[in-house]
């Protein structure tokens, strides 16, 4: 009884197949009408003929299919250079070492980077600050870039992603995308950000250039800004704008990969672990886990001395607590 | 008096005031005009970017942000006198539910608009929807409080569904006006079946915004605890700014209690005894928040950490500190010790107390804001002076003024096209007096 119910619900092979054919035949006539259409529409176009004007300056015609759109050069390219900035290059990891002891506040490197990434004065992406750590101990000159953490603050409160870690270790900002909140000056404890609170100092030379990410140039009004490791430079195998314009041989640059880091003042290039086991490098507040790409070397036997009218600067903070 | 005639008396009593007079016209037209001022300071600020203000690469938040958290913080009254007091069966408080709901509705709609104004790009504001990362608090902050501004919304509006119908039927006011209220009313016919459906409605809301009121204050303190900066690095955060949310709203209420109490003429509606009432809930979660403040700047000043040390000297004996005292001391200690008087508990002086208290709880904004910014941990220097001590600028201060204004203008429009006091609930209120007063006859 209950099977005889059950039945005509049921659908029997038969008719299932029935239904398949129907549908796979429809699925041909279908599919060949829509290529049979395409391809007539393919050769309506063809047949369009444009004039064009070759370099011998004579007038010729061509069929229309036989032009070929121009590809935008990369470099020109607001998207592409966009993906590029935010992949970073794979299989380095980028550091810096900055030896404290060498440096004596040329700030060579201040106006190098600035000029670069077209700030102004007061904008610091790299800020040689007069440092005093206790009442006894030295005061020395500490140039502060972004420690391009590997585990930035920054990037982890951005609402929009417009700051961002590569894979090669570079932390870089999108000024296309940033919305300007200042979440992320809030939360980085190095000071290490910059914001362009009125129209940028080179807005109307730069106005029309494509924005690249790697240099940040042009500058907007409304978003933040950044060291960026030099990205551009770096990209085409030179050393940081910071780097290269140091007339006192502070910077070593180089990849973590290779263990090798080149001076920026001598050239010479040297082993990354070597030289901070020598020397006793050190990172910025490694108590914040923030695991900074940037080492110091301590201000041991500095090769200069520190400015008189510079030192109270330096004591201020001692003063203070 | 007869029960109808009292019935007419309480509904004509709050209705009276729904209709357009001078003074209201003179009011709206000059916050209009103050309004008006301000945008234009704002739009000044879009010409030329945030340098308009005194803010820089160190004190990168200043006035807005502060404004922002004030804003967040009392539209949180909502949730403590409708729903907390609602659903704890303190009965006192149901004439001040629907200004509560006002306020808070005003506030939480407005806060969005705040921290668009210290936005650099703020026609970009889409890009949060679009590019949105769910690990960013702000992420969190925009949807708690949307969620927030939704429930308020629905919290003022389902009890205020009888008070519609009696609005339509009962005010003097142009055909077409009748028309919305009624139409706004959903068929209200007071039916059995409606009010128990207004009831477990009202009920099941009053529930679900407790946690989304105590998250948005919750997610707005972490925009500062999730840092690492010193004097925001703090693990009680989020029941600070929510204990000191209690006492701003409360404040707010207390001067909406007594400016409609004075200008619709509510004196029996509003009594004194309410006032007794809500000077105690002031005392209340004024030492609530004060033993949060203990905490805050007790256990930091008494270890002195260096970094710490320096922000604590900052506030206790630097630059901040006639600010930083005044807030502690005249906006909540001060307070808490005349409100624990019987004859400071009356309505004037409590509107001053109230003033002392709202004006404290935005300082105390800008206290927890700026002199944390002011003390990054290493050193300000090669940037101009006015970078290292933030001084607000005539435009910030306009600009933070005008969402103040919106907040006021809500609540004047809201209180004119609305009765101020729940209608149907005095109704209901008198019934069941008069109901136990038969009973003890009998």
């Amino acid at each position: 009884m209950s099977e005889n119910q059950e039945k005509p619900k049921k659908r029997t092979r038969r008719e299932f197949i029935q239904d398949l054919g129907i549908v796979g035949i429809g699925t041909l006539i279908g599919g060949s009408a829509i290529f049979a259409g395409v391809n007539y529409d393919k050769r309506k176009k063809a047949a369009e003929r444009v004039k064009v004007l070759t370099a011998e300056n004579e007038v010729m015609e061509v069929e229309k299919s036989e032009l070929a759109k121009s590809a935008k050069p990369a470099l020109e390219n607001l998207t592409y250079l966009q993906q590029q900035g935010r992949e970073g290059m794979a299989g380095k990891r980028f550091v810096m070492i900055i030896d404290l002891s060498k440096c004596r506040n040329a700030r060579k490197c201040m106006a190098a980077c600035n000029e670069a990434h077209h700030l102004r004065p007061e904008q610091h992406h790299i800020n040689v600050l007069k440092m005093q750590d206790s009442a006894n101990t030295p005061a020395y000159y500490m140039p502060k870039p972004c420690q391009h953490c590997d585990n930035p603050p920054c990037t982890a409160v951005c609402p929009v992603d417009a700051t961002f870690k590569r894979q090669d270790g570079i932390v870089l900002i999108d000024n296309e995308r940033c919305i300007g909140c200042r979440f992320c000056i809030a939360a980085c404890p190095y000071s290490a950000r910059v914001f362009n609170w009125a129209e940028p100092i080179h807005s109307l030379e730069d106005e029309g250039k494509v924005y690249n990410v790697e240099l940040n140039v042009p500058q907007k009004k409304g978003t933040i800004s950044k060291c960026l490791f030099s990205a551009d430079r770096v990209r085409e195998g030179k050393l940081p704008y910071c780097v290269s314009a140091c007339p006192n041989g502070v910077y070593y640059f180089g990849d973590e990969n290779e263990d090798a880091v080149t001076n920026g003042t001598t050239k010479e290039t040297v082993r990354f672990r070597k030289l901070l086991e020598d020397n006793g490098g050190y990172t910025l507040m490694p108590e914040l886990g923030t695991h900074p790409r940037v080492y110091y070397l301590p201000p041991k036997g500095k090769e200069y001395p520190f400015q008189e009218k510079d030192k109270e600067e330096a004591r201020e903070r001692l003063h203070n607590s | 008096m007869t029960k109808q005639s009292k019935t007419d008396k309480i509904t004509s009593d709050l209705l009276r005031p729904i209709r357009l007079n001078w003074s209201f016209k003179i009011w709206f037209g000059f916050l209009g005009l103050a309004l008006l001022v301000c945008l234009g300071a704002y739009g000044l600020q879009l010409k030329n970017g945030l340098s308009v203000t005194g803010l820089g690469d160190y004190v990168s938040w200043g006035m807005y942000l502060s404004n922002f958290v004030f804003f967040v913080a009392t539209s949180l009254i909502g949730m403590l006198i409708s729903a907390v007091l609602g659903l704890s069966g303190q009965k006192w408080a149901a004439p001040l539910a629907r200004i509560a709901e006002i306020i808070a509705l005003a506030f939480a709609a407005v806060a969005g608009l705040v921290i668009v104004m210290d936005m650099g790009r703020p026609e970009r504001l889409l890009n949060v929807f679009i590019h949105g990362r769910v690990q960013s608090p702000i992420l969190w902050d925009v949807t708690v409080i949307t969620i927030y501004m939704v429930i308020s919304a629905l919290f003022l509006y389902i009890p205020l569904i009888p008070d519609l119908k009696i609005c339509s039927e009962k005010l003097d006011v142009p055909p077409f006006l009748k028309k919305i209220y009624k139409i706004l009313s959903l068929n209200w016919e007071g039916t059995i079946e409606q009010k128990k459906m207004i009831q477990q409605s009202t009920r099941v809301i009053a529930i679900f915004i407790i946690p989304v009121a105590l998250a948005i204050h919750t997610v707005t303190s972490w925009l500062f605890a999730n840092t690492m900066r010193v004097g925001w690095d703090s693990t009680i955060f989020g029941p600070y700014f929510v204990t000191g949310a209690f006492v701003s709203g409360t404040a707010a209420v207390i001067i909406a209690m007594y400016v409609f109490r004075k200008n619709y003429k509510l004196e029996e509606y509003i009594t004194e005894k309410l006032f007794d009432m809500i000077g105690k809930l002031m005392v209340l979660v004024s030492l609530i928040y004060l033993y949060f403040n203990l905490n805050e700047y007790m256990v930091p000043g008494f270890k002195m950490k260096e970094m710490e040390a320096i922000l604590i000297r900052d506030l206790f004996s630097g630059n901040h500190a006639i600010l930083f005292w005044s807030v502690q001391l005249l906006g909540l200690v001060v307070p808490i010790i005349l409100l624990l008087f019987k004859k400071m508990r009356k309505p004037l002086p409590m509107l001053v107390i109230g003033f002392m208290v709202l004006l404290g709880a935005w300082f105390k904004r800008y206290i927890i804001v700026v002199p944390t910014m002011e003390h990054p941990f290493l050193p300000i220097q090669n940037v101009p002076q006015s970078w290292k001590i933030y001084t607000p600028t005539l435009i910030e201060i306009l600009v933070t003024l005008a969402p103040m204004i919106m907040v006021l203008m809500i609540i004047t429009i809201l209180a004119k096209v609305i009765p101020i006091v729940s209608v149907s609930e005095t109704l209901e209120h008198l019934e069941s007096v008069e109901q136990a007063e038969g009973e003890l006859k009998k």
